[in-house]
């Protein structure tokens, strides 16, 4: 199982508990995530699916490379963090 | 008169009310959205929806309506980019040479649909698409026969990154017959609500093309197109390079070199039952973009454009730089009451047709929007 926590930013505008589920990369991590809890999608993904551009994604403490199609691999266990990226103002 | 403007601005959506009797004082009466972008806002008059758009920067945009009239608000679809289809290649901005996307990237233009059509909106976005819902805004769907127009690989972004549709009038005539204001790609009319499309931007000119293309309809840069609702064959357009009038339902442009104190500007107003009454907002063009000489003034015509009267009673003339954009100056129903709002967040509103004006805020967020409900 992978443990999934978004930034408490995002709960003011769609609540976003902690998630354990399962899933080989970060897109099905985040699929699975998604599928209980619809409305978050369009908040972390673009309209393609992939990440937004002012997002940031950790699997245990590495923010992923793939930022389009979400292949890069979580093993068991990992700690999933969605955060902000540090732009905008 | 309307008694109830929506301000939708950098930081959050303000719904004014003015109170009743002589004298009456325009005041906030609610703040919604706080710290996040309201580009757009649409009191539907039809049936007494409020719709805001709502971009947040690092979530995106969202859609929020409100079934009463403003005081409670609930999220519902924002319009979606379909997935890219396998094989399609990239077009990219001429302009910029980068690559348009297939995702969301503002709201830039919102329209109710006909009085026939219960439900129906229009939505104009960057990076160009035109979005249509028949339910309040419960579901979108792209309209595919613009996106897919061959003629859109040559718009390019004007002070954005990427083209971009913020003006949409529809008919009161005939609700198939929708205009739509696009920078940079001039003016394209569809006559069977969306299937097909066609440009009609003849007499526009664009000084920032080179001499062969200045006259090219496809990359002109309308800022924003009003509709006179009385007599829809009369059109106002406030280009990046002047204004412009239609008076046979944009199959022609004409110039309008008559505006005091310049030409350039964003938004433009036409009163609703006579169409030769318009206003517009001068200000400085190209790098500059401040009001001219430092004083706030609003451009009246009430001949068609032959002659504007230049109004600036109850408005800063004294180190002002107030810019207003191309949402940010609206007229009600009676004609007689305007409101228009700036990037340094006055809102101001006048009862006399801009004869003279009153501030309502001086230090609002930077006002993208307003629309008397």
């Amino acid at each position: 199982m992978v443990r999934v926590t978004f930034t408490p930013n995002l709960q003011r505008h769609v609540t976003c508990p902690p998630a354990s589920v399962s899933g080989e990369s970060i897109g099905e991590v985040l699929a699975e995530v998604f599928s209980s809890n619809e409305r978050a999608r369009g908040y972390v993904l673009d309209d393609q699916g992939g990440l937004r551009k002012h997002m940031i994604v950790f699997v245990n403490g590495r923010a992923i490379r793939d930022r389009v199609k979400l292949s890069d691999a979580v093993p068991d266990g990992a700690e999933v963090y969605v955060m902000q990226a540090l732009s905008g103002g | 008169m309307s008694d109830r403007l929506f301000v939708a601005t950098r930081k959050g959506l303000f719904r004014l009310e003015r109170s009743r009797g002589s004298g009456g004082r325009w005041g906030i009466a609610q703040a919604d959205f706080l710290g996040v972008q309201v580009p757009m806002v649409l009191p539907d008059r039809r049936d007494g929806h409020v719709y805001a758009a709502v971009g947040h920067g690092h979530f995106g945009s969202k859609f929020h309506r409100s079934k009463d009239g403003g005081k409670t608000w609930e999220e519902c679809a924002v319009p979606a980019y379909p997935p890219k289809p396998e094989g399609v290649e990239d077009s990219k901005c001429p302009a910029r040479g980068i690559v348009i996307p297939w995702n969301l990237e503002l709201i830039w233009g919102l329209a109710a649909g006909g009085a026939d059509e219960a439900g129906a909106l229009w939505c104009g976005t960057l990076p160009g698409g035109l979005f249509r819902s028949d339910d309040r805004a419960s579901s979108w769907r792209l309209v595919q026969s613009l996106w897919d127009e061959p003629m859109r690989r040559d718009w390019f972004g004007g002070g954005m990154d990427y083209p971009g549709i913020h003006s949409i009038c529809v008919d009161p005539r005939d609700s198939r017959h929708v205009t739509v204001g696009i920078s940079c790609g001039g003016v394209w009319v569809t006559r069977d609500r969306g299937e097909t499309w066609k440009v009609q931007a003849q007499g526009m000119f664009a000084e920032f093309m080179p001499p062969e293309r200045r006259f090219e309809q496809n990359i002109q840069d309308p800022h924003c197109l009003v509709q006179c609702p009385a007599n829809p064959e009369v059109m106002w357009v406030q280009h990046h390079n002047g204004a412009f009038r239609s008076t046979d339902g944009a199959k022609s442009w004409h110039e309008i070199s008559t505006v005091k104190p310049s030409t350039f500007g964003f938004a433009v107003a036409v009163h609703p039952t006579n169409a030769d009454v318009a206003w517009y907002v001068p200000a400085i063009k190209d790098e500059v973009r401040i009001p001219v000489d430092g004083k706030v003034v609003v451009a009246r015509t009430r001949d068609g454009g032959k002659s504007f009267d230049v109004l600036r009673d109850g408005l800063p003339q004294d180190h002002a730089y107030d810019l207003t954009f191309r949402h940010a100056l609206d007229v009600d129903l009676s004609g007689d009451r305007l409101a228009f709002g700036s990037t340094t967040g006055s809102v101001w509103t006048s009862d006399n047709q801009g004869d003279s004006w009153n501030s309502v805020s001086d230090h609002l967020p930077p006002v993208f929007c307003v629309r008397f409900a």
